[in-house]
C-alpha cells in the first residue's frame, strides 16, 4: 500500500506543467488534489514515472462567470465550490449534487476538475456535467480546444483527454429562466459511490435525464413532455437500453428499477421546480 | 520548482501546530508517514491508508485533509494541524477532548485522532450543529468499537461547552 516511486514538479507556470506532459505523455500523471489518485498510486493501479502537481498555478484557480456558463478552474476544490455564495442562484444542480461527492474531509482536498479527469461512472460530478451539457477546456504545447461533455467520457474510467493533455477548465451552463433542475441518489451508506445517481433539468419542450452508475459513463436521455404512462414507458425502454453490470453492490437489473424509479422522481421534482 | 528526482530524498519543510519543522522524503513518501516516521508524530493513526476510514484526518492550511492522500512533497510549505496540537497546554485536555472522555466516545482509540481532528474543525465552522448534521459529517469516519453513539453525544456536548465558553 505504499506508491512506487515517481518524481515530482510542482508546477510553476502553466507553460512548465504543458511541457512535462508533451515530453513524458502517458508516463506524466497530474495531481491536484489527488484524492483518486494518490489511493490509485498507494494501490499501484497507477505507476506514472512522474508526477505534475498543478495545485500551485494561479491560472488554474477561481471561479468565474463566462458566457453564462460557471467556469470552474483545475484548482478549484470541490468544497469551495459548494461554498461559492452565487451556487444554488446560478446552478442548482450543482448545489444539490455537490454534497453527494464523498465527504466533507475529502471534498475539501479533491478537485472539481479532478473528478471529471477521472471519469468514474458512478461519480456526481461528470454527471451533473453531462446533464447540464457543459464541456471540458484542454490545452497543450499545441493550444487549446473544448470538448462537450457527450463527447468527452468515452467509457469506464476513459475520456477524450489526450496524454499530453491538461484540463485546465470545466463549464457549468448557468441556470436558465423557466428551468428546473433536480438530483437523486441511491447509495447504501452516504458518501459512498451512488448505486444509482439521477439529474434531471427540465425546460420547454424538453426534460432531460441524465443517470449514473449504471452504463460505463453517464447517460443522458430527453423525455419531452411525456408524462404518467408514456413517461412510464419511455424510462422502461431507457432503462431497458442502458449497458449495466451487476457488481458486488447491485444487479443490473436492481440498477434499472431504480432508474425507473429514482429517474421518475427526478424528472417531475425538476418539471415542479421550474422557474 | 525544479523537478524532484523519485531515488533521492528532498527536504521538506512544513509547519506542525505552530511549530517549523523538517525532514526528508522521497516524492513517494504519504504525508502519514512524513508525521510519523520521519518527524515520530504518531498521533495521527494510520488504518485504511487509500482515504476511507478517516483515522488519518489532519489539517493542512485550516482545511480537512486525509494525511494518507496527501504527498509529503505536496504539503512543503504547508501549515498542518495534528491531534498532538488539540491540548491548549502539556497535560490539560481541550474541551472536545474532555467531552470524548466524559461520554466513552472512544474505546480501542484507533479513529479517535481522526475524528476529533474532523469534529475540531467542524465546530469551530458550524459552532450549533444538529445531530443529523453532525451524524452526516461523521459519515467520513469509521468507528468500529462505539457505534457512533457515544461519538455523537460527545460532539454535541462539546459544541454546548465550547458555546458557553465564548460567551463567558
Amino acid at each position: 500500500m505504499k506508491p512506487a516511486r515517481f518524481d515530482y514538479v510542482r508546477a510553476s507556470t502553466l507553460t512548465e506543467a504543458h511541457a512535462v506532459l508533451a515530453a513524458e505523455r502517458a508516463d506524466a500523471s497530474v495531481i491536484a488534489g489527488g484524492q483518486t489518485l494518490v489511493p490509485l498510486l498507494s494501490m499501484r493501479m497507477a505507476r506514472p514515472s512522474v508526477l505534475v502537481d498543478v495545485m500551485h498555478l494561479s491560472e488554474l484557480a477561481g471561479i468565474a462567470i463566462e458566457d453564462q456558463t460557471i467556469r470552474v478552474g483545475a484548482g478549484v476544490r470541490q468544497a469551495e465550490l459548494l461554498a461559492w455564495p452565487a451556487l444554488a442562484k446560478r446552478q442548482p444542480l450543482l448545489a444539490l449534487a455537490l454534497p453527494w461527492v464523498g465527504h466533507a474531509q475529502t471534498r475539501a482536498r479533491g478537485t472539481v476538475c479532478g473528478s471529471v479527469a477521472l471519469a468514474d461512472p458512478s461519480a456526481e460530478i461528470p454527471l451533473a456535467l453531462v446533464a447540464l451539457e457543459g464541456d471540458v477546456e484542454l490545452s497543450s504545447t499545441q493550444g487549446k480546444r473544448r470538448v462537450g461533455a457527450a463527447d468527452f467520457f468515452n467509457g469506464l474510467m476513459s475520456t477524450a483527454r489526450r496524454d499530453e493533455e491538461l484540463i485546465e477548465a470545466v463549464r457549468f451552463p448557468c441556470r436558465r429562466g423557466g428551468h428546473g433542475y433536480a438530483f437523486r441518489e441511491f447509495a447504501r451508506r452516504h458518501g459512498d459511490f451512488a448505486i444509482v445517481a439521477c439529474a434531471a433539468v427540465a425546460g420547454g419542450t424538453r426534460t432531460r435525464l441524465a443517470v449514473g452508475g449504471v452504463a460505463d459513463r453517464p447517460i443522458a436521455h430527453d423525455v419531452g413532455e411525456l408524462e404518467d404512462e408514456a413517461l412510464t414507458e419511455a424510462l422502461a425502454t431507457f432503462a431497458a437500453g442502458l449497458d449495466a453490470q451487476d457488481d458486488l453492490h447491485a444487479t443490473a437489473d436492481y440498477r434499472r428499477a431504480l432508474v425507473r424509479k429514482l429517474g421518475r422522481e427526478t424528472i417531475l421534482e425538476a418539471r415542479r421546480c421550474r422557474a | 520548482m525544479p523537478r524532484l528526482s523519485a531515488e533521492t530524498r528532498h527536504r521538506i519543510r512544513i509547519e506542525v501546530n505552530g511549530k517549523p519543522v523538517e525532514g526528508e522524503a522521497e516524492p513517494r513518501m504519504l504525508l502519514t508517514d512524513f508525521l510519523r516516521h520521519v518527524l515520530g508524530m504518531t498521533g495521527t493513526h494510520v488504518g485504511c491508508e487509500h482515504g476511507v476510514c478517516g483515522a488519518c484526518t489532519v489539517q493542512i492550511d485550516g482545511a480537512l485533509a486525509r494525511a494518507c492522500l496527501s504527498l509529503a512533497v505536496q504539503a512543503d510549505g504547508a501549515h498542518i494541524r495534528t491531534v498532538e496540537g488539540l491540548e491548549p497546554e502539556p497535560g490539560r485536555l481541550s474541551i472536545l477532548q474532555e467531552a470524548f472522555r466524559r461520554h466513552h466516545a472512544l474505546q480501542c482509540g484507533f479513529c479517535t485522532p481522526g475524528i476529533l481532528m474532523s469534529l475540531d474543525w467542524y465546530l469551530r465552522h458550524n459552532p450549533s450543529p444538529a445531530e443529523a448534521e453532525l451524524r452526516e459529517f461523521l459519515s467520513g469516519h469509521l468507528c468500529r468499537c462505539t457505534g457512533y453513539v457515544p461519538i455523537i453525544a460527545a460532539a454535541l456536548d462539546a459544541a454546548k461547552r465550547l458555546r458557553e465558553a465564548t460567551h463567558a
